[in-house]
């Protein structure tokens, strides 16, 4: 495996640790955001934040797709897919998120025909293959996922598919970040940007947050070396007094992102004025539904969605854990009444979500590194 | 459903021009790949894949790589198999 070495070997995550060190100003505290669940997913599987020194903290944002779909629109969801013709279409990551009645395993046990797809092209597939019924996709995602419906609508109406349509979901990420940023609770001091976000849309709409917010943001890679390489980017600029957005995984990402899934995007969608996230609340112009020349696809304007708001339930932090302003095992629930298995909020359902990641493998990672540096 | 999965593309559907054999983690499946229409993909080239699209062309070594990090990451990684192996996109 002398690809991977190269990524993780743990002399080299030991030596950058001691170069990260070195480039702390004593009695300075640092606190970085990673935006994305992907990064929150390492850092506790790898126990990265054994490897940094007691005054840089990594917190986690609101970059977990599934963690941010308010309750209401998973029982919008199910209202759709309770029609007697309706094929319910989803990612199975969306089975187990709670909604304020139930949730779509629930929905499906209870006779839905909720059907899990690997792609939407899938589910455009299973509407081409019962045109009896209506097929609807339940979109959601970043700008990851987003060119993907896109382009599946393109290619229904260019295949003149008329019985499929989206229920659009679809979040981006500036708005979020800039909510954050805009939030009184956080100080934060640069940003960890998202890998495979960044592959759609590139590095320059970050250079607001150098720009107008004086704070570095370095988009990063998944693997263990690369987050500590990037906090170390983003110490460095801070040591320099520099401001700006630097790429640290442009083995994948592109300074200009994809401009054809961009261009997707744009022709199929539209900006909402504002959309509820979970636990962030409404964020303006922060989701993407469906554009007028695609009505015909759009489940919003099919079907009457009864567009309640139901309010998180009392006991969940999840608003506080996506903002970064509480670590998942300061919520009271916890561990307790909130697990994997009966989650109560929806960072508990996705691997991606910080209290899942925490729960799998937080609370083993000082140990995993006292093996790890014991070689 | 975040997870971008390693591919190497095995060869152009016939008379579609938008979909190529892909091989992930010796599973072969249709795959669209119109949004890496500039990149002049050919047999042997590595892409990333989302949800049933390729996102980005990326290196061998890379796709190594990557390919490491998710067998190490366990369920998720099956469970998006599991989901691929579903797939029947055309
Ligand atoms: S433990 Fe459960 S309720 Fe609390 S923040 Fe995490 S997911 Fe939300």
């Amino acid at each position: 495996m002398r690809f991977v070495d190269e990524y993780r070997d743990a002399g080299r995550a030991r030596a950058l640790a001691g170069q990260i060190a070195a480039r702390c100003r004593p009695g300075r505290e640092y606190k970085f955001m990673e935006v994305c669940g992907g990064h929150t997913h390492t850092i506790y599987k790898h126990g990265l934040e054994d490897y940094l020194p007691e005054n840089v903290t990594l917190v986690h944002g609101p970059g977990c797709p599934v963690c941010v779909i308010p309750m209401g629109r998973v029982d919008d969801a199910i209202h759709i897919a309770e029609q007697p013709d309706v094929i319910m279409t989803s990612f199975g990551d969306m089975m187990r998120v709670p909604g304020g009645q139930s949730s779509f395993l629930d929905a499906k046990a209870a006779g839905a025909d909720i059907r899990m797809v690997y792609s939407p092209l899938d589910a455009l597939k299973i509407a081409r293959q019962n045109p009896h019924r209506r097929v609807v996709f339940m979109a959601i995602g970043f700008e990851t996922t987003a060119p993907s419906t896109a382009m599946t609508v393109l290619r229904a109406a260019e295949q003149g598919v008329d019985n499929f349509s989206v229920f659009c979901n679809h979040v981006t990420i500036i708005p979020a970040i800039k909510a954050i940023l805009d939030s009184p609770d956080l100080r934060l001091d640069g940003f960890l940007g998202p890998g495979h976000v960044s592959t759609v849309i590139g590095c320059r709409p970050y250079d607001f947050i150098a720009r107008e917010h004086g704070k570095p943001l370095v988009v990063a890679g998944f693997e263990p070396l690369d987050i500590l390489q990037s906090v170390h980017m983003l110490l460095g600029q801070l040591a320099d007094g520099r401001c700006e957005v630097e790429n640290q995984y442009a083995r994948v990402v592109p300074e200009d992102g994809n401009p054809i899934a961009l261009a997707a995007i744009a022709r199929v969608m539209r900006l909402r004025p504002y959309f509820e996230w979970r636990g962030l609340g409404f964020i303006p112009y922060s989701a993407l539904g469906m554009a007028d020349e695609y009505a015909a696809f759009d489940a919003e304007r099919l079907f009457e969605v009864p567009g309640i708001r139901v309010a998180d339930p009392k006991a969940c932090q999840c608003g506080e854990v996506l903002k970064g302003v509480l670590k998942p095992w300061e919520c009271k629930v916890f561990g307790t009444a909130c697990t994997p298995e009966t989650p109560i909020g929806t960072c508990m359902v996705s691997a991606e979500g910080a209290c899942a990641a925490y729960y799998n493998f937080g609370r083993f990672s000082r140990e995993r590194v006292r093996e790890a540096t014991r070689v | 459903m975040c997870l971008g999965i390693p591919g190497e593309l095995v060869r152009f559907v016939a008379d579609q021009p938008d979909l190529a054999l892909v091989e992930v983690s010796g599973v072969g499946r249709r795959i669209n790949v119109a949004l890496l229409a500039d990149e002049q993909l050919q047999p042997g080239d590595w892409v990333l894949v989302h949800v049933g699209f390729a996102l980005s062309k990326i290196s061998e070594t890379e796709a190594q790589a990557v390919l490491a990090y998710l067998e190490e990451m366990g369920q998720p990684y099956a469970d998006e198999l599991d989901a691929l192996r579903t797939s029947n996109i055309g």
